[in-house]
């Protein structure tokens, strides 16, 4: 209970700090009208509104993502700088149990990322915007949301460890847009590239939303979606203790 | 058992230097530094930027792993047993870091009441109790980046007694606060040696030091050079005199020399306004003024006084000492 708890006041105050951010509040408002703007020219050539949804619907979640990807090793940079790093790993709570509601706010904010991409979509250029399983599309987006707290929480972590690792979230912001189909079909990949694909829970997330929103079958993808966020949570927090031991030894937890 | 026991603890950290032809150096923080604090104490560290104060805390606190020895805080081991001594530990460390600027006063002592497991049911209460101790009441709800660099400082008292902790590490907690913060936080300091708390507290203030603990270990590079208590490290001085004198601009070759003088203990220059003052403590049995001023090279000199030596010369001439 107690750890519920925690997670709930955690992502509460940590939703706060990044609502208050005034840079970060400008990338949010702005991320998503690019990014459905950019969706539209690509897709409007294909003149099917289906295609213009399957895009919007990339678009949205290519939104979401980037506000994890990005903001996740960030987030971690800012603790040090502010010098509350040490303080989270001071307190006897388990450390991927703190960072958790962290990420896990960051990957809130990609809701509005996401709503605000398809609204842009609808009200700048006119893609429709007609989900066939309305209750479904909710709970895949909220399932993606948990799965990609769940990716933020593995990479913050290993932020912990290699200080510089925060340019990484940025070096994967743009390859999961391809590898996990937000914006191509993954059939369109080489061979190759689909297992990478498979690991990824944002290719399942993306298919459980556009399933939903198109009138398919979203269960499956929605359930190794949020399995695969799970595998990430459990990942992260078998490694936590061995990274902290790691950084102790080191002592780097106090360089920014 | 004592609370805080530690056992020639070292810590080496590895630097490098150069991009092509990186070289790697050990340079040693800490080095076997041993001390036990009783239950209820309050034990000063006292040292110089530099000394191993913060190395010595970081390790007692788990942030940070000895490369040798041991340290137990209530008998556990604070390798082994970190999550357990984390729960019974309170840590204070000075200056404006460490406090989520975005929330206010009220939400960053909320979020570390959950990271310290404060039942639901008695944080509320526990929050105001500590609002009301450090002074912040009424400014709770107020962001944190508004708060001047003593409230800031007084949040973080707050935070390191969320969940009443059995011991505390006060790091340098007085750092860079006015005359009148300091005092109250060393107000504050006394009541929770009042009330049982075992603290250990470092700071290079000698003045604090001899106000507040019980007890107080030198530490200079890296190693403890002097322990006992204020009295006794007084009376390692007082048999000596100290001679000041005020001069405008004084080269680092005229104070080695002047550290040469046979019967000069310890030499230090102190920056007082529009002048600076060489402080040189001698032994009991010399008269030293005329030759330290032979030394000066008719450089202009001021005011010239003798006195007793204090405290805040004993430990001067403990971490100048070679």
């Amino acid at each position: 209970m107690s750890s519920l708890r925690l997670l709930r006041v955690g992502w509460y105050l940590q939703f706060k700090m990044i609502l208050r951010s005034p840079f970060d509040g400008v990338g949010n408002v702005l991320y998503p009208l690019f990014f459905a703007t950019t969706a539209f020219f690509v897709f409007r050539a294909g003149q099917s509104p289906r295609t213009l949804i399957y895009a919007s619907l990339g678009a949205a979640v290519m939104g979401m993502w980037s506000s994890v990807s990005t903001s996740a090793g960030s987030a971690m940079q800012r603790e040090r700088w502010w010098g509350t790093l040490e303080l989270l790993i001071a307190a006897p709570r388990h450390f991927s149990l703190v960072m958790f509601p962290a990420t896990l706010g960051l990957a809130t904010v990609g809701i509005y990322n996401l709503a605000a991409t398809l609204l842009w979509g609808r009200f700048a250029f006119g893609i429709p915007l007609r989900i066939a399983h309305p209750l479904l599309f909710a709970l895949s987006v909220l399932g993606t949301v948990l799965a990609f707290g769940g990716l933020g929480l593995l990479f913050a972590v290993s932020f912990v460890r290699f200080r510089a690792a925060w340019v990484l979230g940025n070096f994967f912001e743009y390859p999961v847009w391809l590898i996990c189909g937000f914006l191509v079909p993954l059939a369109l990949l080489p061979e190759w590239v689909r297992p990478v694909s498979w690991a990824l829970a944002p290719t399942w997330g993306m298919s459980a939303i556009r399933e939903s929103a198109l009138g398919g079958t979203p269960v499956p993808d929605l359930i190794l979606c949020l399995a695969l966020g799970v595998a990430y949570v459990g990942f992260a927090v078998l490694v936590t203790d061995r990274v902290l031991y790691d950084a102790r030894g080191r002592g780097t937890l106090s360089l920014t | 058992m004592a609370a805080i026991e530690a056992h020639e603890l070292r810590r080496t950290y590895r630097t490098h230097t150069g991009t092509i032809r990186r070289k790697s150096k050990e340079i040693e923080a800490v080095r076997g530094v041993s001390f036990a604090i009783e239950q209820g104490e309050l034990f000063g560290l006292l040292g110089p930027n530099g000394a191993g104060k913060t190395t010595t805390i970081k390790m007692l606190i788990t942030l940070l792993l000895p490369t040798a020895g041991s340290a137990r805080v209530l008998g556990l081991d604070v390798v082994k047993d970190a999550r357990e001594v984390r729960k019974r530990i309170g840590y204070v460390f000075g200056g404006e870091r460490g406090v989520y600027e975005r929330l206010s006063g009220y939400d960053n002592l909320r979020y570390f009441a959950e990271l310290y497991g404060v039942p639901p049911a008695t944080q509320k209460q526990r929050i105001d109790e500590l609002l009301e101790l450090v002074g912040l009441k009424g400014r709770e709800h107020e962001r944190a980046e508004g708060y001047s660099r003593g409230m800031k400082q007084r949040l973080h008292v707050a935070r390191g007694l969320l969940h009443d902790p059995e011991v505390l590490f006060l790091d340098e907690p007085t750092i860079g606060l006015d005359p009148v913060g300091a005092r109250e936080l060393r107000s504050t300091i006394a009541t929770l040696t009042a009330a049982g708390k075992t603290i250990l507290l470092t700071t290079h203030y000698m003045f604090e030091a001899d106000a507040l603990c019980d007890r107080i270990a030198v530490i200079s590079k890296g190693e403890i050079v002097a322990e006992g208590t204020p009295g006794d490290l007084k009376r390692g001085v007082e048999q000596g005199s100290v001679v000041e004198v005020e001069v405008y601009g004084v080269a680092d070759a005229t104070i080695e020399r002047v550290r040469q003088l046979e019967g000069v203990v310890a030499v230090s220059v102190e920056e007082r306004e529009q002048a600076q003052v060489l402080v040189v403590q001698t032994r009991a049995d010399t008269e030293l003024t005329s030759a330290i001023l032979g030394h000066l090279d008719g450089g202009q000199v001021g005011r010239i006084s003798r006195r007793e030596p204090t405290l805040e010369d004993a430990y001067v001439a403990l971490v100048t000492a070679e």
